[in-house]
């Protein structure tokens, strides 16, 4: 059932006070996607995702989740979606299964302390059921958060910015998760973040927004694919080498960073030709490393 | 849903550390009573009764366990509020605190539920703390103190009640009492819809509390309107039941004042909280 539209949102807005937390934002989530819900701080990602588990009321627009509005259809579409907004909060005075034996008894779904243990080691934290939240790190907590998302089964996930505050390790721990929950579960996933990094990485559509606006919307791919990238070059000369270069490719941007090392502003299909280049003039070239300039693409899209 | 999630909620107050806090106080402070009773009591009561003892009639010793019973209510029912609102004014506003209402609000449970279910254990919570009062108050004063009959002393004048008419008083009157601690549970819980924090609902309440209790007692005319319609006025209605004639309306009275005010409560949390938007 691939393609059928999950989540579809459209000219989104919500106002708090004199403060427009969301202008107009729309798009559109196809089951089966890792969507990234991408925005700098402050963009109205939160707000959005707010309004699409019904915790506020959007003063404009609509939001159809499974096809459905909330209208009349509040729990039957709540049934369906596991979540964690911005961070999970727990009863710290309870163990990490009785939290979860909590919500499972509101999830709508009967979850029994089997599954829920399964879903415990799932997550990492098989050994950590009877131990109280009060001494759960941030990292364990947001796994926790996932364990409680997955309880009763449900096709959308959706997870605002689940690695912030995470240390290096623990972001690589939610990442996966969150893989194997598209791979092994085949969820449909709305993973929202600031960071481009991440949801390329995860997602396979996107969209950006910015001030409360949807900026563009699309295939992770073919947005990023369009973009120029930065490419490290490690050479034995470096200002011979960006002579050789200015001359192939005058609108070329170039940066020397050292006697050896050169980088340069270059269009992803370029690439393979740029190595010939070099091989072919008898440069010894020791290292070509294409990096994609993330937070210039990104002020890039949201500045446009 | 709503039996689900009422589970959920006793399992959070049993589990909290503040709820035994109330129990805890209850039967310090009852047994603080029983104790200086046991020790100063006879001279205290006979004190009380030395004008009476020459034209009166006393089955059994003045100084026992119905008295202590009497007693212990008058003294604590003033601060049983307290211990109430310690646990129901966290009710919601420590699952917005904490950040947990979020949670709670994304799953597939309605909003009136949530709140129905908050109201239905801090009701149980408040029904708890009134029995075990009273078990303390009734049963332990009568093991220790013995029984016999009840001399209350109120405006009229002096009441004496005859031990075999003594306990059905002590049950209607713990119903009443808990109509009014119920009152103040739901009013605390109602403010917790309103707030972010735990604390502010708990001394909402307890000025509110404070505050009608100041007005019923000023005798200034201005105010004369407003008193019957205070659940304050109400809250020792229980008291009604240890005279004689029982005055059987005017407690009929209090009761549908008191019922009203919970109704009128919980109808406007169930409303506040079903417009209200999360952003905590």
């Amino acid at each position: 059932m691939d393609g059928e539209t999950i989540i579809k949102v459209e000219h989104l807005a919500k106002r708090f006070g004199t403060f427009e937390a969301v202008k107009d934002v729309s798009f559109s989530v196809s089951r089966g996607d890792v969507f990234g819900f991408l925005g700098p701080n402050g963009a109205g990602k939160s707000t959005t995702i707010r309004c699409l588990l019904s915790l506020i009321t959007p003063d404009a627009g609509s939001i159809e989740l499974f096809g459905k509005s909330f209208k009349n259809n509040r729990t039957a579409i709540l049934s369906n979606i596991g979540s964690i907004i911005e961070k999970p909060d727990f009863y710290k005075y309870l163990s990490a299964q009785k939290n979860l034996e909590i919500f499972a008894r509101v999830s709508g779904a009967d979850v029994s302390k089997k599954e829920i243990q399964e879903m415990l080691e799932f997550v990492g934290l098989g050994d950590r059921g009877k131990h109280k939240l009060g001494g759960f790190s941030h990292g364990m907590k947001q796994r926790l958060g996932i364990a409680q998302t997955l309880l009763h089964k449900p096709d959308l996930i959706i997870l605002d910015e689940p690695t912030t505050g995470l240390d290096p390790q623990g972001i690589v721990e939610i990442r996966n998760l969150i893989l194997r929950l598209k791979n092994e579960q085949n969820k449909t996933i709305l993973l929202s973040s600031h960071q481009l990094s991440e949801i390329e990485l995860i997602a396979n559509r996107m969209v950006i927004i910015n001030q409360g606006r949807s900026i563009v919307e699309g295939s992770v791919t073919e947005l990023l694919n369009t973009q120029e990238l930065l490419v490290r070059i490690e050479v034995d000369n470096a200002r011979a080498t960006a002579e050789l270069l200015q001359k192939a490719y005058p609108e070329a941007i170039f940066k020397i960073n050292s006697e050896s090392e050169l980088e340069v502003t270059f269009v992803k299909e370029l690439v393979p030709e740029l190595a010939r280049l070099l091989v072919n003039n008898n440069i010894n070239v020791h290292a070509i490393e294409p990096t994609r300039k993330l937070e210039d693409y990104f002020m890039k899209i949201i500045q446009a | 849903m709503l039996l689900k999630n009422t589970y959920n909620e006793f399992i959070k107050i049993l589990s909290k550390p503040r709820s035994y806090l109330g129990i805890g106080a209850l039967t310090l402070l009852v047994g603080i009573i029983i104790f200086a009773m046991k020790a100063d009591g006879r001279s205290i009561i006979s004190f009380i009764t030395s004008t009476f003892e020459q034209s009166l009639t006393f089955n059994g010793d003045v100084l026992n366990g119905n008295l202590i019973a009497f007693i212990i209510l008058q003294m604590l029912i003033v601060h049983i509020p307290l211990l109430v609102a310690l646990v129901t004014g966290d009710l919601i506003s420590g699952e917005a605190a904490m950040g947990t209402i979020r949670m709670l609000a994304t799953k597939p449970i309605s909003r009136t539920n949530i709140v129905l279910s908050k109201f239905i254990a801090g009701a149980m919570y408040t029904l708890f703390l009134t029995i075990w009062l009273g078990f303390l108050a009734l049963f332990v004063s009568r093991q220790i103190f013995g029984t016999g009959d009840l001399i209350v002393l109120n405006s009229d004048g002096l009441v004496i009640l005859q031990d075999a008419d003594i306990l059905w008083r002590y049950g209607l009157g713990f119903c009443v009492a808990f109509l009014a601690l119920l009152t103040v549970s739901t009013l605390s819980i109602t403010l917790s819809a309103f707030a972010e924090n735990s604390i502010g609902p708990i001394v909402s309440t307890m000025a509110i509390i404070i505050l009608f209790t100041i007005i019923g007692s000023l005798d200034v005319t201005v105010f004369d309107n407003i008193k019957p319609y205070l659940f304050t006025t109400h809250m020792a209605s229980w008291r009604s039941f240890f005279e004689d004639p029982v005055p059987f309306s005017s407690i009929i009275q209090s009761i549908v004042i008191l019922v009203v005010h919970n109704v009128v409560l919980v109808a406007i949390a169930i409303y506040k909280f079903n417009k209200k938007d999360i952003t905590s």
